[in-house]
């Protein structure tokens, strides 16, 4: 019964659901682009802020370009794998939807896990948000970055199990569209972080 | 009722907002192969600073259009044609916040800070 109410398939209706599916795909891009304004805030604080430094270490004393590289791999693995799972979205295949997401899933916590570990080293190194003005600007910028990806996991697990209880309705297709961009700009966010923040100190 | 939910409301050769298995695969390789440029760029030192700094922001660019055209689908397609908009505008917006942010930040330094005095000095100077 559930599924029937939330889902107005049918021979016109599909016309008028492909509508309201780009209406919302439409708005949510907008929600996206105004999170770019956050981050370019946070990335110009950071651009302002990256020499003062308060005689502390610097980026390039600080950072494991190495780390940083595995970091990126698993995000861009993420997004691939989101690909895959839209396309199995797109051919109707709700079983390896699942399994997809189940993979994006794993490569984001991994990625997060590693976020965590490098904030803590940091921190446990006495180079923590409160030694320097850059470092302020660098745990807010990559924090927010991480805070987004960390939301994204929740988000893929709720739709994991809405998409294994609700089938792939015409709601569930709209809001694994949304979860796509969202995932996939994070990606495109995480690119300025590796090149602005992590690269550049080492130049 | 399943059997309909299975069918896809559109076939996917009809909509560009889909993307195609090919494309994602193009997406990933060419964005693996510029990752690796600009950490190999950095971690090798085989560039001098300027240079260095210019080529990763190069790449870093290149790889944010592969991924907006090979993941996030944005075009000239009728479809995408709002989001395309909408993102340009955006990127004009971060252009200025960033660009003029630093710029305005940067002239403050050069023209406000007497670096070379100590308080003390520019204390007795007033």
């Amino acid at each position: 019964m559930t599924t029937i109410s939330i889902n107005p398939a049918g021979g016109h209706d599909a016309a008028h659901d492909d509508d309201a599916s780009t209406r919302t795909t439409v708005g949510f891009w907008i929600y996206l682009m105004s999170d770019c304004l956050i981050f370019a805030t946070l990335f110009a604080t950071f651009g302002v802020l990256v020499n003062a430094t308060a005689g502390g270490p610097n980026g390039g004393a600080l950072f494991d370009l190495s780390y940083v590289l595995g970091e990126t791999l698993l995000l861009l693995a993420s997004s691939f794998t989101f690909g895959l799972a839209m396309l199995n979205l797109y051919a109707g295949r709700r079983t390896r939807v699942i399994a997809w997401l189940a993979v994006t899933f794993a490569f984001g916590a991994g990625f997060v896990a590693m976020e965590v570990l490098e904030f803590a080293k940091l921190v446990h190194e006495g180079t923590g948000p409160e030694r320097s003005a850059f470092l302020s600007a660098y745990f807010t910028l990559v924090g927010t970055h991480g805070l987004h990806v960390t939301c994204g996991l929740l988000w893929i697990a709720v739709m994991m199990h809405q998409t294994f209880r609700f089938g792939l309705t015409g709601v569930i297709r709209r809001r694994l569209a949304c979860l796509s961009m969202f995932w996939h700009f994070l990606d495109l966010v995480w690119i300025c972080v590796f090149t602005f923040v992590y690269l550049r100190g080492f130049l | 009722m399943s059997k309909h939910d299975l069918n896809p409301a559109h076939p996917a050769s009809h909509d560009p907002a889909h993307g195609t298995f090919g494309g994602y695969v193009i997406g990933m390789v060419l964005s693996v192969l510029l990752t690796f440029a600009s950490f190999g760029a950095v971690m090798t030192h085989v560039v001098s600073r300027g240079v260095g700094l210019a080529t990763i922001v190069v790449l870093c660019v290149v790889q944010l259009v592969v991924q907006l055209v090979y993941f996030l689908h944005i075009g000239t397609a009728r479809d995408q044609r709002a989001n395309t908009g909408i993102f340009v505008c955006t990127a004009f917006l971060i252009a200025v916040i960033v660009g003029l942010s630093l710029w305005v930040m940067h002239n403050a330094n050069v023209n406000m800070m007497p670096m070379q005095m100590s308080v003390g000095a520019a204390m007795a100077h007033e």
